[in-house]
């Protein structure tokens, strides 16, 4: 090495590779999920990838959809001929928080070995944790590039406020899709909201997106962990289970007896995500919840609703699926209360074994 | 250390390597040395040890350097100042707990004051009379080194480690329930006892070059190399020391740059990413099937070696801005064709310490039997013993005494099988196809040694590494 070397020449050069090759990354922004280990040197994951404890879970929350689906099974190849594929959209209870991937419901159906419309059913969980009819609408039209013959829809009250609809962090770091939704089916938000997350030009370079770009290279090394343990969630041996003795609290989030206003209700999402599926079945179901026995029981019946807003809310499902001719299941108290582990809403194996018994059913009718 | 720290740490060196240069040097380097390993030492649940072992680890390095030193040149004014900017920037670090913030540079609030200049005023009252009413020679000096390694077994037996969390939290009223291990997690101690060992051993054998107090304990704690080595030697570390630092070459910049940048990617990159997948106590439980388990290992052997260099690279690279040249620990480990040299390229600087401070003595005085045993047991007992030692060094455990036998005894069957081979090897492999066949082959089975040795390093249990030896050959 020679000991005319510039030091500065070096900076400089090094200062001008650094502004090109980010400027190039702020305008061009690759596909950067797109590319994936799983389903070519990793089984695709069961369910999409969501996880707060990335150490054990081995498996993280992210917000790049495409590298989401590329590492979901979905995304194996091409559907075969014999398929009837079915797309599960729901909340933590469709995803299966506390469930192992053939406990949950996908799993379950999966294995009970269906065939409709004489082709081999095969169910696949596009549920994700938050609760918002607008996240299940941002999913379902990424689902729908991968041809479903009918999608179940599996919902609940807590989906619908339309404070909810953009709380969800995947909603909010997804805006872009979301205003494409807006463009093609007329899904109705204020693009100003404050909860999106709007990228500034730093947030586009490659040091402003180094979380996203490390996240998605950790979604590809948990896939090691994932084909070698099958493990994609903690089960904690112990958990707190869902609350049965509540509080004497008539109100549903501010509303009050006995008006559950529809317009403070997110029903276009739930239209949107009609529009979307352009005439593939959809199987809208009420999900199971908990009926509390417990304290207060009268008033509430668990410790997302009261009843009266509970029971409005069913009488509004009903009216709407009817008028609009939606298949529709209203499944609300189909578990006992033991079924249910740390929410209203997130059942046990067998919990979810009765709900697969009951969607099971009604399969074979679902044909185009 | 966290990125931030390594960040902050040469950058300070930068800074005085380019700006400051010669001016303050030796006072620079003590002083940030010390704040360093109070800065860097974690907060532990006793309190206010995480204040009081690094003021251990001043307070014992100081006293080898009383011990050590020679006796004419203890008293030189020098020392004294030495001494004092060392009482003084401990006292100021303690007195930052009355600052209206959290101190940043250490753990967790300081202790009192009054107790800390208590037990400076008793550590020098303590020094005074062991000058007054001790000699240091040989014999002192070997209680010393059994002092010191009673310490260093102290922190790493986890048996007496707990018992010495529980006196301590007893003498603290601290909750004896809440007694454990982890208590004691004394940063950069095991490389400090081996740097102080050496010293001690040198000195008895009268081969110790004189240091002042101030390049002394900047020998034992230097910043730079505190946390991970390497294990440098006192007589080379003083050389750079005292040698004068012109403007640093634009070469000396860019090699500095090259290892820090090369370690910062091979710490944080490479082995960050590999500590997602490489095998744990966790994992070892839940991998099913030997194909996984198998990458699972890859993956720690991986790590652990990337996680490592990376680190001696940013201690060599920081190092070199402030004008030294610490020893290489590593020279591609994994690719060399055989056990011993592949020990002579794997934390060099810790192999090289044991191989002068027990290997060849204990040699030496099994030759001197006046009935040596045979040359093959001699070996077997000597390696098995200085593996077993470096295995100690990492903590006094079952799986660490098993790793340590693991790679004694594959040293002297690689020893034997190449004293048997040697002739042979040498007339097949005449060509370079051959003698390139020869190198990779032993360098594949050389690392998958290795790799296998490294279950009983990176797991905590000998069952759950039995499993997975199991698993790894498709019998579970």
């Amino acid at each position: 090495m020679k000991n005319d070397i510039k030091f500065i020449n070096i900076l400089i050069k090094g200062f001008t590779l650094f502004i090109l090759l980010n400027g190039i990354f702020a305008l061009w922004q690759p596909g950067k999920g797109q590319v994936s280990a799983y389903n070519v040197i990793f089984p695709g994951r069961q369910r999409l990838p969501f996880g707060e404890n990335s150490a054990q879970a081995y498996n993280l929350s992210l917000f790049n959809l495409d590298a989401m689906f590329a590492s979901h099974v979905i995304n194996s190849g091409q559907k075969p001929g014999d398929e009837f594929r079915v797309l599960l959209i729901g909340d933590s209870s469709v995803w299966g928080t506390l469930l192992k991937p053939e406990e949950t419901l996908s799993g379950q159906l999966n294995s009970a070995n269906l065939s409709a419309c004489g082709k081999q059913v095969n169910v696949y969980n596009l549920g994700y944790p938050t609760i918002s009819l607008t996240k299940d609408a941002l999913l379902l039209s990424y689902g729908m590039k991968y041809q479903p013959d009918l999608v179940i829809w599996l919902t609940t009250l807590e989906a619908f406020p339309l404070e909810k609809q953009i709380a969800s962090p995947l909603v909010a770091n997804n805006r872009e899709a979301l205003l494409g939704l807006q463009g093609s089916y007329g899904l109705e938000f204020d693009p100003q909201d404050p909860a999106f997350v709007q990228p500034s030009a730093w947030d586009r370079s490659i040091p402003g997106q180094r979380r996203a770009l490390a996240d998605v290279f950790r979604l590809q090394l948990y896939g090691v962990m994932w084909a070698a343990t099958g493990i994609d969630q903690t089960y904690p041996a112990d958990y707190t289970p869902a609350q049965t003795d509540l509080e004497a609290d008539p109100k549903f989030r501010e509303a009050e007896p006995p008006v559950l206003d529809e317009k403070s209700l997110a029903l276009n999402a739930l239209e949107t995500g009609f529009r979307i599926v352009d005439g593939t079945p959809v199987l809208l179901v009420n999900e199971p919840m908990l009926i509390s026995p417990g304290a207060n029981g009268d008033i509430r019946y668990n410790f997302f609703y009261p009843r009266w807003a509970y029971d409005r809310y069913r009488d509004m499902m009903a009216g709407l699926s009817g008028r609009n001719g939606w298949h529709y299941l209203d499944l609300w108290d189909l578990v006992p209360v033991d079924e249910f582990t740390n929410s209203a809403i997130h059942l046990t194996p067998n919990g979810e074994s009765l709900l697969a018994g009951r969607i099971a059913s009604v399969l074979p009718g679902m044909c185009k | 250390m966290a990125i931030g720290q390594i960040l902050i740490v040469a950058a300070a060196a930068l800074f005085w390597g380019l700006v400051m240069r010669e001016r303050g040097r030796s006072h620079f380097l003590l002083i940030a040395s010390i704040l360093v390993i109070f800065w860097l030492q974690p907060a532990l649940p006793l309190r206010g040890f995480d204040f009081w072992l690094p003021a251990a680890t001043l307070v014992i390095t100081v006293f080898s350097w009383y011990i050590t030193a020679p006796e004419e040149t203890r008293r030189e004014r020098g020392n004294w100042v030495a001494a004092a900017v060392i009482a003084g920037t401990a006292l100021l670090l303690n007195l930052t707990r009355f600052l209206p913030f959290d101190s940043i540079l250490t753990g967790a609030r300081p202790p009192q004051t009054g107790i800390f200049l208590f037990v400076l005023g008793a550590a020098g009252i303590l020094l005074l009379l062991t000058t007054r009413l001790m000699r240091f020679n040989a014999a002192f000096l070997s209680i010393s080194i059994i002092g010191l390694i009673i310490v260093f077994l102290a922190i790493k037996v986890p048996a007496l480690t707990y018992w010495v969390s529980y006196g301590l939290r007893s003498l603290t009223h601290q909750s004896l329930a809440q007694a454990k291990v982890a208590d004691l997690r004394w940063l950069g101690f095991s490389y400090v006892a081996f740097r102080i060992l050496h010293t001690l051993r040198d000195r008895q054998m009268g081969r110790l070059p004189a240091a002042n107090l101030a390049e002394y304990v900047t020998y034992v704690i230097f910043f730079p190399s505190f946390t991970a080595g390497p294990i440098d030697r006192i007589e080379r570390f003083i050389q750079d020391l005292r040698r004068p630092q012109d403007k640093p070459k634009n070469d000396d910049l860019l090699i500095a740059g090259q290892r820090f940048t090369m370690g910062l990617f091979k710490k944080f990159v490479v082995a960050d990413a590999l500590a997602l997948i490489a095998l744990n106590d966790t994992n070892a439980l839940q991998v099913h099937g030997a194909g996984w388990t198998w990458i699972l290992l890859y993956a720690y052997s991986l790590q652990i070696y990337f996680d490592f260099s990376g680190y001696t690279d940013i201690a060599i690279g920081t190092s070199r801005l402030l004008g030294f040249q610490l020893p290489e620990n590593f020279s591609a480990p994994y690719l060399k064709p055989n056990l011993t040299q592949f020990w002579n390229n794997w934390h060099m600087t810790l192999t090289q310490w044991f191989r002068a401070y027990f290997f060849n003595p204990v040699t030496r005085w099994l030759r001197s039997w006046n009935r040596p045993l045979p040359m093959p047991a001699m070996i077997l007992l000597t390696q098995v013993a200085t593996m077993v030692l470096i295995g100690f060094w990492h903590g006094v455990t079952w799986n660490f005494t098993l790793w340590g036998l693991w790679h004694g005894l594959g040293l002297f069957i690689h020893n034997r099988w190449s004293d048997l081979t040697r002739a042979r090897a040498a007339a097949w492999g005449t060509t370079p196809l051959r003698k390139n066949l020869l190198a990779v082959s032993g360098a594949l089975i050389t690392f998958h040694y290795v790799a296998l040795g490294w279950i009983f390093f990176a797991l905590s249990s000998t069952s759950v590494s039995l499993l997975v030896f199991s698993k790894l050959f498709g019998l579970k």
